[in-house]
C-alpha cells in the first residue's frame, strides 16, 4: 500500500551527523482513502497490533530495540511484547531495571548515535520521573545543537485511567507534555489506527510519545495485514453529521462514537473527529467541519485546565470565530485527581452521558 | 552460625606525580611518556591561557557566562590522551570543566567560546568527532554516555564511552541510575568524576556522607580508583587501564579525580565569599601546571625560554579562536524555528512566514494586517 522505504544495514551509519535525518527516507504519505480497508477477515486485538507494528519494523530495521521493564521475560506487563523476546532475542528486547528516568537517558543516548529505540513505560504515570530525560532532554537535542544530533525515538506505554489504580497511577499526560515544542503525540483510539501510527511513530525522526491505554488493549478490530503507515497531523472524520462537530482523541472517542449513536436517535447528527496526533494538531479538519456544523464540542480525558481541548478551542477561537454559532464546549475529567472508587472514577471520566448533554446543549436541545 | 564478611573493598589512591614534581617511575611503568607529557603540559597551558582570555571576553561584555577549567586540567588533559592514544574514537560525554580532553580529540576550539556567547552552533559537533554537546542539566549525561556505550556495544565497534560530571552531579538521581544501568547492562563506561570540593557554593562536605566519591562505583559493582586529579600521569595511566578493562571486559569503571576549582564556579559567581583564602592557597600550590613545570625542568625538558615561546604561542593561538568564533555570522532569524523538529510542521512554517505567535499569525485576516 504505502511505498516501504529503503532502510541501511547496521554497520553503515557510523557517522553522528544527522542520524536520523540522513539515513531514513519516511514513508510517502497517502491520503485516509488510499489506506488499506477496515474491513476484512482478520480481527486481532489492540496489543497484537501494536506488537505486529513493532514487529514488522523491526525485522526490517536492526537498529530498532524495545527496552522497558518486563517487556522481554515477562512478555510485557500487559502482553503488548508477547513473544518478542523469541524472535528477535535479548540483544533487541530488553528487560530493564526500575529506572525510569534510567532507560528513557540511555535511550536517548543510543538514539542520537543511530539507533531506534522503542521505549515502554508501563504507565505513563511513571513518565513523570523521567521527566528531565523526556521533556528536558529529547525535544531539545536537535535545536540545542544547531540541528545536529536528531533524537529518534518511541516513548510508548499506558495513558489515562486504567480501571480503579488510583489517582497516581492514572495519569493523562497528553495536556502536561504537549505544551513541550519538538515532541510529537500519537494517541491511537482502536486498533487499526494503533498499528499505522506506531510504524509511522518508529519511522519518525523527532521523538514520538505514543499514549495507549490499559482499557483497550484488549478491544478487537479489523486490522489489515498489510503494512500501512498513517499519516500524523491527519484526523479521521469517524462519522459524519451536521448539527454539531465533536473533537476528540484516544479512549474517548469511542465514547463519542456511543454518544453520537444515541443523539442520532434525538435527531441529532454529529461530526466525529478523531484527532490521531495532537501534536501536531490537525486543525484545518476542526475548521473544516465547524464551517459546516457552526458548533464545538471537545472531548479529552485530561483535566480542564490548559488542556487540549483548552488549545482546541483556542484555536477555534482564533480560526473560524465567524463561523461558530455557539460558544465552544468542552467535557474534560473533574477537575480533581483521579478517583479510586469504581463508581467515583467512572463519573469522573468524560463519559457519553456528558458528552451527550454538551452536544445537547451546543445545538440548544438541552 | 558464624558471621562472614559478605563485601570488603578498599579504594586506592592513586598519585603518580607528586606536588614538588617528582615521579614514582615505578608507578609509571606502561604509562605517560616525557614526550607526551611536555605535549601534555603545553596542551594544559593552552587550555589555561584560553580559560585566562574567555574570562575577560565575559568581563568586557563579549561572552555571557563561562565556568573556567582553572585548575582542573590535568585530570581531562590525561584520560583525554589517553583515548586519544587508543584511536578508537571513544565517545567523550562531557558537563562543562572538561574543555581539554574536547580540545584533544577533535574539537575545535573555537566551540566552546562559540557556546557560552551563546550560539546553538557551538554545539554543532564535527563528523567523525565523537562528542556531545556540553550538559547544562547536571547529572543526566552519564545516561547518554551508557547510552552510547550501548549502541557501540550494539554494533561491537569496540568503543567506550568516557563521561564527566563533578562531585555535585553525584547526588542526582539520573547519576545513580547510570551507574546502575551501565553496571547491570555490563556497558563500557568509564565514569569520571572531577571532585574539586565544591558544587558552587556547597561544599563537598553537605553533598554526601560518603567517605569518598570513588566509592559510590562499589555498590555498582565497579573498579574503582581515586587519583590525584591534578596529576596528568595518574589521570593518563589510570584512564588509559581504565578504558582498556571498559571495553575488554565490557564493564564500567569509576574514577574519582581530586582537584580543586582555583577560579570562580562561573563568572556569574563570587567564590570569596563563601571560600576560606587559605584553602585556595594551599590548593594554588598543587597547581597541575606547576608540578608538571618543575618535573619537565628537573628532566632538563624545559626552560624559561620555551617557557616564554610557550606562552606567546598560546596567546596567539587563543586569540586567533576568539577572532574565529566572533567572527562567525550572527544566526538568521530563521534558526529560531529550523531547528525545532527534523522537518518544519505547518504551525511553525507560518510562525515562520509571520514571525508572530501562533495567535496573530494562525488568523488570515490578521496576517495580512502583520505583514
Ligand atoms: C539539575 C540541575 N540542578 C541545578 C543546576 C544548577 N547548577 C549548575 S552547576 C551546579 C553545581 C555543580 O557542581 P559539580 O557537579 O560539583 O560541578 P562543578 O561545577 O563543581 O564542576 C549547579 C547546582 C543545574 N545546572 N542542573
Ligand atoms: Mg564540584
Amino acid at each position: 500500500m504505502t511505498t516501504a522505504p529503503s532502510i541501511p544495514t547496521l554497520p553503515i551509519i557510523d557517522s553522528p551527523i544527522h542520524p536520523a535525518l540522513t539515513n531514513v527516507s519516511l514513508p510517502s504519505f497517502v491520503d485516509e482513502h488510499e489506506l488499506p480497508s477496515r474491513e476484512g477477515s482478520r480481527v486481532i486485538q489492540f496489543r497484537e497490533a501494536l506488537r505486529e507494528a513493532m514487529s514488522e519494523e523491526m525485522r526490517r530495521d536492526p537498529r530498532i530495540f524495545l527496552m522497558g521493564e518486563e517487556v522481554a521475560q515477562y512478555n510485557g506487563a500487559y502482553k503488548v511484547s508477547q513473544g518478542m523476546l523469541d524472535e528477535f532475542g535479548p540483544q533487541r528486547i530488553i528487560d530493564s531495571p526500575i529506572s525510569e528516568n534510567g532507560f528513557a537517558g540511555l535511550g536517548i543516548g543510543a538514539a542520537m548515535y543511530g539507533l531506534r529505540p522503542i521505549i515502554e513505560f508501563m504507565s505513563w504515570s511513571f513518565s513523570l520521573v523521567a521527566a528531565d530525560q523526556i521533556l528536558n532532554n529529547a525535544p531539545k537535542m536537535l535545536y540545542m545543537s544547531g540541528g545536529q544530533w536528531g533524537c529518534p525515538i518511541v516513548f510508548r506505554g499506558n495513558n489515562g485511567a486504567g480501571g480503579q489504580l488510583g489517582s497516581t497511577h492514572s495519569w493523562c499526560v497528553e495536556a502536561l507534555y504537549s505544551n513541550v515544542p519538538g515532541l510529537k503525540i500519537a494517541i491511537p483510539s482502536c486498533p487499526y489506527d494503533a498499528k499505522g501510527l506506531l510504524k509511522t511513530a518508529i519511522r519518525d525522526p523527532d521523538p514520538v510519545f505514543f499514549l495507549e491505554s490499559e482499557r483497550m488493549l484488549g478491544d478487537k478490530a479489523h486490522v489489515p495485514e498489510e503494512e500501512y503507515y498513517i499519516p500524523f497531523g491527519r484526523a479521521a472524520l469517524r462519522r459524519e453529521g451536521s448539527d454539531c462537530t465533536i473533537v476528540s482523541f484516544g479512549r474517548p472517542v469511542n465514547f463519542c462514537l456511543e454518544a453520537a449513536a444515541e443523539l442520532a436517535n434525538e435527531g441529532i447528527s454529529v461530526d466525529v473527529l478523531d484527532m490521531r496526533t495532537v501534536r501536531p494538531l490537525d486543525s484545518a479538519a476542526i475548521v473544516r467541519s465547524i464551517q459546516k456544523t457552526g458548533r464545538v464540542v471537545v472531548v479529552d480525558q485530561c483535566w480542564p485546565f490548559a488542556s487540549v481541548a483548552s488549545e482546541v478551542i483556542t484555536q477555534v477561537v482564533e480560526k473560524c470565530f465567524d463561523y461558530l454559532d455557539h460558544q465552544p464546549l468542552r467535557v474534560n475529567t473533574d477537575d480533581v485527581p483521579t478517583p479510586y472508587a469504581k463508581t467515583l472514577e467512572q463519573e469522573y471520566l468524560p463519559h457519553k452521558r456528558k458528552i451527550i448533554e454538551a452536544v445537547r446543549s451546543a445545538v440548544g436541545k438541552a | 552460625m558464624p558471621k562472614k564478611t559478605a563485601y570488603q573493598a578498599k579504594i586506592e589512591h592513586i598519585q603518580i606525580l607528586d606536588e614538588q614534581g617528582k615521579l614514582d617511575a615505578a608507578l609509571n611503568k606502561g604509562g605517560l611518556g616525557d614526550e607526551d607529557a611536555v605535549f601534555l603540559y603545553e596542551q594544559m597551558t593552552v587550555s589555561r591561557t584560553y580559560d585566562e582570555i574567555a574570562f575577560k571576553l565575559q568581563r568586557s561584555g563579549r561572552m555571557g557566562t563561562y565556568p573556567q577549567n582553572k585548575g582542573q586540567e590535568a585530570g581531562p588533559g590525561g584520560i583525554g590522551l589517553a583515548v586519544l592514544h587508543r584511536g578508537k574514537k571513544d565517545w567523550l560525554v562531557p558537563c562543562y570543566r572538561e574543555n581539554l580532553a574536547l580540545f584533544l580529540n577533535g574539537l575545535p576550539m573555537e566551540k566552546i567560546l562559540l557556546h557560552w556567547m551563546g550560539d546553538e552552533r557551538g554545539n554543532q559537533i564535527p563528523e567523525g568527532v565523537h562528542i556531545l554537546p556540553i550538559s547544562i542539566p547536571i547529572g543526566t549525561h552519564p545516561l547518554h554516555a551508557c547510552g552510547l556505550a550501548f549502541a557501540e556495544k550494539y554494533r561491537k565497534t569496540g568503543r567506550a564511552a568516557v563521561t564527566f560530571f563533578g562531585d555535585g552531579a553525584t547526588s542526582e538521581g539520573d547519576f545513580h541510575e547510570a551507574c546502575n544501568f551501565a553496571s547491570a547492562m555490563k556497558l563500557p563506561v568509564v565514569f569520571f568524576c572531577q571532585n574539586n570540593f565544591w558544587a558552587i557554593s556547597v561544599p563537598r562536605a553537605i553533598q554526601t556522607g560518603s567517605e569518598t566519591i570513588a566509592q559510590k562505583g562499589l555498590a555498582y559493582g565497579m573498579p574503582c580508583f581515586q587519583i590525584d586529579g591534578n596529576d596528568i600521569f595518574a589521570s593518563y595511566k589510570v584512564g588509559k587501564d581504565a578504558l582498556e578493562l571498559a571495553v575488554e571486559e565490557s564493564r564500567p569503571v569509576f574514577i574519582e579525580a581530586i582537584t580543586y576549582r582555583l577560579g570562580d564556579h562561573t563568572t556569574a559567581d563570587d567564590a570569596r565569599r563563601y571560600r576560606d583564602s587559605a584553602e585556595l592557597e594551599s590548593w594554588q600550590k598543587k597547581d597541575p601546571l606547576i608540578r608538571t613545570r618543575k618535573y619537565l625542568e628537573s628532566k632538563k625538558l624545559w626552560n624559561d625560554k620555551k617557557q616564554a615561546d610557550l606562552e606567546a604561542r598560546a596567546k596567539k593561538l587563543t586569540e586567533e579562536v576568539v577572532r574565529k568564533a566572533e567572527g562567525i555570522e550572527k544566526p538568521g532569524i530563521d534558526d529560531i524555528f529550523d531547528y525545532t523538529f527534523a522537518e518544519l510542521n505547518d504551525e511553525l512554517r507560518t510562525q515562520k512566514r509571520t514571525l508572530r505567535t501562533a495567535s496573530l499569525a494562525q488568523h488570515p485576516e490578521q496576517e495580512r494586517l502583520s505583514r
